[in-house]
Formats: C-alpha cells, sequence, structure tokens
C-alpha cells in the first residue's frame, strides 16, 4: 500500500521534471529564431554558397587564372577583348587572362580580404573595448577619447588616410586600412555592453559569493557581452569588402594585375567599360551579393538575439 | 540654449587638437620621412639635408608642431607637390564644386527618401515596403564608384542624352561669380550655363546620393513605425482625429527627430563618397583633389583635405547636436 503511494508520487514528479520548462540558452534560441527566419536563412544561404566557393575556387577553376594565355592575347586590342570561346567561358579578361576562372577564385581573395580585415579589427576592438570596459576609470576615459577621435573621422577618409601611409601599396595595406576603421566600433560596442553587464544581477551575485576579478570577467562579462559584436562583425564583413573595392579604385590596393579579388577586378576593369563591360558588372554583382549576404545575415542575427530591435 | 552650444563648441576643442596632433604624426611617419616624400624621384641625400633645414624638420619636435599649428591656423598647408599652388588655393577652388555636387546629392537623398520611408511604414509588410527595404539593403552593398561608373555609361556613353563628365560644357564660356556653376547661371544671366550645369549634375549627385539616400529611407521607415507604436497616436485615434492630422501633426512630427540627426551625419559623410564620385565623373572638386593627391603622394594637400574633411565632419555633428537641442528640449539638460 504505501509503496504504492511512494511509486505515484515518484512518478508524479518525473511527470513534473519531464514537462519543466528546460531553461534555453540566449544562443540555442538565438539559433532556433534564426531558422525560421527567412531572411536569415537566405542571408546565411548566400554566405554558405560563397564560402563553398571561396575554398573550392581553386579546384573548380577549369583554367590557370594567373596564366596569360596566347589563344586570349593574340586576340586582345585596345578595342576588343575576347568574349566567350571554347575552353574560356566567359572569354579574357584587360590582361589575357581566363575571366571566368579569375572570377571563382576571386571568391576566395575576397574572403581572404573581409575576413582577415574583420578578424583583425575585432581582435584589436576586443581587446580595447574589454580593457576599458573590465578596468574603467583613467583607462576607459582615455581609450574612449582616442575612439572618438578615430570616429570623428568619415570612415572612408580615416582608411584612405591609414593607406596613404604605405610607401608600397599591396593587400595588406587595404586589409589593415580597413580593420583599423572597424577598431573603435568594436572598441565601443563591447565596452558598453560590459559596462550593462557590471551592475547586474549575476555580476552582483558572482562578486557576493567571493568570485575572482579576472574569473568574472572572462567567465561572466565577456561571453554576456559578445552579442552585439558578432553581430557588428557579420555587418562589418560586408563593408570590409566594399571599402576594399573602393581603396582600390583610388589605387590604394594591390597593384599586382595578377591579384583575383573582386574590389580590385572591378576597379581594374572601370577603363573597360565601354570595350567590356562584363568586366566590371560581374565582380560588381558579386560584391552586391556577397555583401547582401552577409548584412541579410547580421540584421537576422541581431533581430534574433534581441527581440526588441525586430522590424 | 547659449549655454548648450557654447559647451558643445568647447568641446570640439580638444578633439580638434589632438587630430591635428595625429595629422601632425601622421605626416611624421611617412616612409621616409616627409622630406623624401616631398622630394620624391628628385631626391638626393644633400637636397634632403637642405630641405630639412628650409621646413624646419632638424628642428625639436614639439617646436615642429607649433610652428605646424601655427601656419595651419592662419590657413598656411604649404604648397601642393603636384601644382605648385598653395594648398588652400586650390581648396579654395575646388570647395564651391563639392559643396554644390553634395548640396544636391543630400537634397535628391531627402526628398526621394523621406516620401520613401514614410509609404513604406504605412504599408508595412505589403509589397512596397518588401521592395523598398530590399531596395534600401542593395543601395548600401552598391559600391559608389561602380554605380557612378553605370549610369555614365548607360546615359553618357551608350544612350548619350547625359553629359559624361565635368561640371560644365568646355563650349559654354560662363561668368564665374561665386564658383556655383548653378547659380552664376542665374546671376549673370546666362540661363544656358545654369541648364548645362544642372545637366552635368545629374549623374554624379545620383550615385552621391545613394548611401544617404538608402539610410534616410530606412530609418525614416523605423522611426514612423516606431511613432505609431506610441501612446498618443492611439489617443489621438480615439479622440476621433481625421487620419490626416495624425499622420502629418502627430506621427510624421515626432518621426522626423531621428531622421533630422541622421540627415546631419550623412551629411558629413559626403565627402567621402565625394572622392569616389568625383574621380569617375572628373568633377574637379574637394575629391578630385584628394584622389589625385594620393595618386601623386602630395602629402601637403592630403595633410589639410584631412584635417578639412575631419574638421567639417566634427562641425556638421556639432550642427546635429544643437538642431536636436532646438527640436528636443530634454537632450539641453542632459
Amino acid at each position: 500500500m504505501a509503496s504504492k503511494l511512494m511509486q505515484r508520487r515518484r512518478d508524479r514528479i518525473d511527470e513534473l521534471a519531464a514537462g519543466a520548462d528546460e531553461g534555453v540558452s540566449l544562443a540555442k534560441d538565438a539559433m532556433r529564431r534564426m531558422a525560421r527566419n527567412p531572411v536569415a536563412i537566405t542571408g546565411a544561404s548566400i554566405i554558405a554558397v560563397f564560402a563553398v566557393l571561396a575554398v573550392l575556387s581553386p579546384v573548380l577553376a577549369p583554367k590557370d587564372p594567373f596564366i596569360r594565355y596566347n589563344e586570349l592575347t593574340d586576340r586582345l586590342r585596345p578595342d576588343a577583348i575576347p568574349g566567350p570561346m571554347p575552353g574560356f567561358l566567359l572569354g579574357s579578361d584587360q590582361n589575357g587572362y581566363d575571366f571566368f576562372s579569375r572570377l571563382l577564385v576571386g571568391a576566395q581573395q575576397t574572403l581572404i580580404v573581409g575576413v582577415m580585415a574583420t578578424l583583425i579589427g575585432v581582435s584589436i576592438g576586443i581587446v580595447l573595448g574589454g580593457l576599458a570596459g573590465a578596468i574603467g576609470g583613467w583607462v576607459d576615459t582615455l581609450l574612449m577619447r582616442f575612439t572618438d577621435i578615430m570616429l570623428s573621422f568619415p570612415s572612408l577618409l580615416l582608411a584612405i588616410s591609414i593607406a596613404a601611409l604605405f610607401a608600397r601599396t599591396s593587400q595588406w595595406t587595404v586589409i589593415i586600412a580597413v580593420a583599423m576603421v572597424a577598431v573603435p566600433i568594436f572598441a565601443r560596442l563591447l565596452r558598453g555592453s560590459m559596462l550593462a553587464q557590471r551592475h547586474s544581477d549575476h555580476v552582483l551575485a558572482a562578486t557576493a559569493l567571493g568570485v575572482h576579478r579576472r574569473t568574472i570577467v572572462f567567465r561572466h562579462m565577456l561571453p554576456n557581452a559578445l552579442g552585439p559584436v558578432i553581430v557588428q562583425a557579420t555587418l562589418t564583413l560586408a563593408t570590409a569588402i566594399i571599402d576594399a573595392a573602393a581603396l582600390s579604385f583610388l589605387g590604394l590596393g594591390d597593384p599586382d594585375p595578377v591579384r583575383a579579388e573582386w574590389g580590385l577586378m572591378l576597379a581594374n576593369a572601370q577603363d573597360y567599360l565601354e570595350v567590356k563591360p562584363e568586366l566590371a558588372f560581374y565582380p560588381a554583382i558579386a560584391i552586391i551579393v556577397v555583401a547582401l549576404g552577409f548584412t541579410l545575415l547580421g540584421e537576422s542575427l541581431r533581430e534574433a538575439l534581441d527581440p526588441k530591435t525586430r522590424r | 540654449m547659449l549655454r548648450f552650444v557654447a559647451r558643445r563648441l568647447l568641446q570640439a576643442i580638444p578633439t580638434l587638437i589632438i587630430l591635428s596632433i595625429l595629422i601632425f604624426a601622421w605626416l611624421r611617419s611617412l616612409p621616409g620621412g616627409p622630406a623624401q616624400a616631398l622630394l620624391g624621384d628628385k631626391w638626393t641625400p644633400e637636397k634632403e639635408a637642405q630641405l630639412n633645414a628650409t621646413l624646419g624638420f632638424d628642428q625639436p619636435i614639439w617646436l615642429q608642431y607649433l610652428k605646424f599649428l601655427g601656419r595651419a591656423i592662419t590657413g598656411d598647408f604649404g604648397n601642393s607637390s603636384v601644382s605648385g599652388l598653395p594648398v588652400l588655393q586650390e581648396i579654395g577652388q575646388g570647395f564651391a564644386a563639392t559643396i554644390e555636387l553634395s548640396f544636391f546629392a543630400i537634397v535628391i537623398a531627402i526628398v526621394l527618401g523621406i516620401p520613401l520611408g514614410y509609404l513604406a511604414a504605412r504599408f508595412h509588410g505589403r509589397l512596397l515596403d518588401n521592395l523598398t527595404v530590399i531596395g534600401t539593403l542593395v543601395g548600401v552593398a552598391v559600391p559608389v564608384f561602380f554605380l557612378g561608373a553605370l549610369l555614365k555609361f548607360v546615359f553618357a556613353d551608350e544612350l548619350g542624352i547625359l553629359p559624361p563628365s565635368g561640371r560644365q560644357d568646355v563650349t559654354i564660356n560662363a561668368t564665374t561669380v561665386t564658383g556655383f556653376a548653378t547659380v552664376d547661371g542665374l546671376l549673370t544671366r546666362e540661363f544656358d550655363a545654369t541648364w548645362d550645369a544642372l545637366l552635368h549634375l545629374i549623374l554624379p549627385s545620383i550615385a552621391l546620393a545613394s548611401i544617404p539616400m538608402a539610410v534616410i529611407v530606412r530609418i525614416t521607415r523605423a522611426s514612423v513605425l516606431d511613432v505609431l507604436d506610441e501612446d498618443f497616436v492611439r489617443t489621438a485615434e480615439s479622440k476621433g482625429l481625421t487620419t490626416q492630422v495624425i499622420r502629418r501633426r502627430h506621427v510624421l512630427r515626432n518621426a522626423l527627430l531621428p531622421v533630422s540627426t541622421t540627415i546631419g551625419l550623412q551629411t558629413g559623410l559626403l565627402l567621402a563618397g565625394a572622392v569616389l564620385t568625383e574621380k569617375v565623373f572628373n568633377w574637379g572638386g574637394l575629391g578630385s583633389l584628394l584622389a589625385e593627391g594620393i595618386e601623386r603622394k602630395d602629402y601637403p594637400r592630403l595633410q589639410a583635405l584631412i584635417l578639412l574633411a575631419a574638421s567639417v565632419y566634427v562641425l556638421v555633428n556639432l550642427l546635429v547636436d544643437v538642431s536636436y537641442a532646438i527640436i528636443d528640449p530634454r537632450v539641453r539638460v542632459s
């Protein structure tokens, strides 16, 4: 008799436990929202295709993108660039390279520029913003005055000024210039969201329990403050690729005509618009689509992480 | 109000001073030093030593900075190494061209952007709204120089209905009064000159307007949507006010607050876009000067232009803050 009652109580507890509202982490919840959002799916699909292309393009490219082909250079005239012909899907570019192969490989080079610039910008920004947010006081004041001044330049002009510092321009000129422009944005963002954490209940609880300050910063404040930074990084990937193209257009990019990066290809094709507009159109469309992909992904990530901003 | 303006002006001064230090340091840290950069191909060790002495680069660094600052305040930024003219004179010549272009660009962005953003919000979730949102996303993603080149290719080269470059046709012998080609034509009654200048303005100002317009549309739309949710709109509706009155007096007026800030900030950013647009259309303004300065490594010119651009940006930010304080009295006290 008693055991039956015990059994029932145990079952009831199990039932309650099973039906209980399982705590859902913010990341999991965000992923769930993203998976239901068509905008996020579109953005993620574009990025996925772009990433796969970037990795596989050297294998997929039908011709060597870095070799001038005699079949193409022979027909190259100042007023005529060969169009599609057997073996060369989109014909030649202005220098006698296989245009199609270069477009494919361009995905890789463009991704490298975008990702490197963003990574460098995020890393420095996180260190500066983290220091300001964790230490506060004069460190905070100093660092934030510094970011204020960097932000008092229009970003493209700042990138131009930085790029103009280099004696010889290269791919790294562009990457570093674009990265530096992003630093103050990330620093301010991380500092802001860390300051907001500082007075929150879970940090207060950890402090009251006597948790070491370093542990609080790295285990409690930093992970919770990273959301906006990740969103901004996704959006920065888009602007980095567009700004890199602008710098190349101004002659601050890699002077080597062999390099196949979409921004550089677009910039170098400006003089050939009347001869063969595709040379500019295809890289431009590629840049626009990829930038759009990162923007869509970033915006929907922002929405998913912070439902208040939904719209 | 006056105290607020004075406070913000004082706050801008340290920013500008630190900016000048940075720009000074920038010139000093050029590869090979400023003398080598100035001499370029004509460089020899003797010439460098001589130039260092004449330009004072052999003096202590703090003294050099103070001298640089003193000269900068009086408007002396040295001579351009491309044209040999004083940098300030060059800037003066290019200024009107850039202001004219920027003015038309921001007017296009406002006149088209605000109504479009408002309509998108009114038809929230419908086809027009979705198309507008997609349009703004694409508008920001298109590289400005490519849009410029595309417009030029289609409307000037292929269709031949608009001029491809420059501010005015060379055959039009217009009298210069203010430097603003459109205004000069009106002042001197050379209406064909004004008409021609307007035709030349169309393509570059559309290209330059693309990004500010996309941003203005987005902010207007988001802001109108926010205001539509407000209690006072519901109150106005329940009071029985007509939709027209609510829209004009309650919604639009409140929604325009953040839009005015955005317009200010985007105006400050126009010079960056002008660098690209002016290069495409061979416009001959500040942007062209900057683009040419980069190509030819004309450091005195770059230094002055960058300081000018940053100062304008700081000033525009200040004006935005002040205008915000006028519109919203709460800002003044915080």
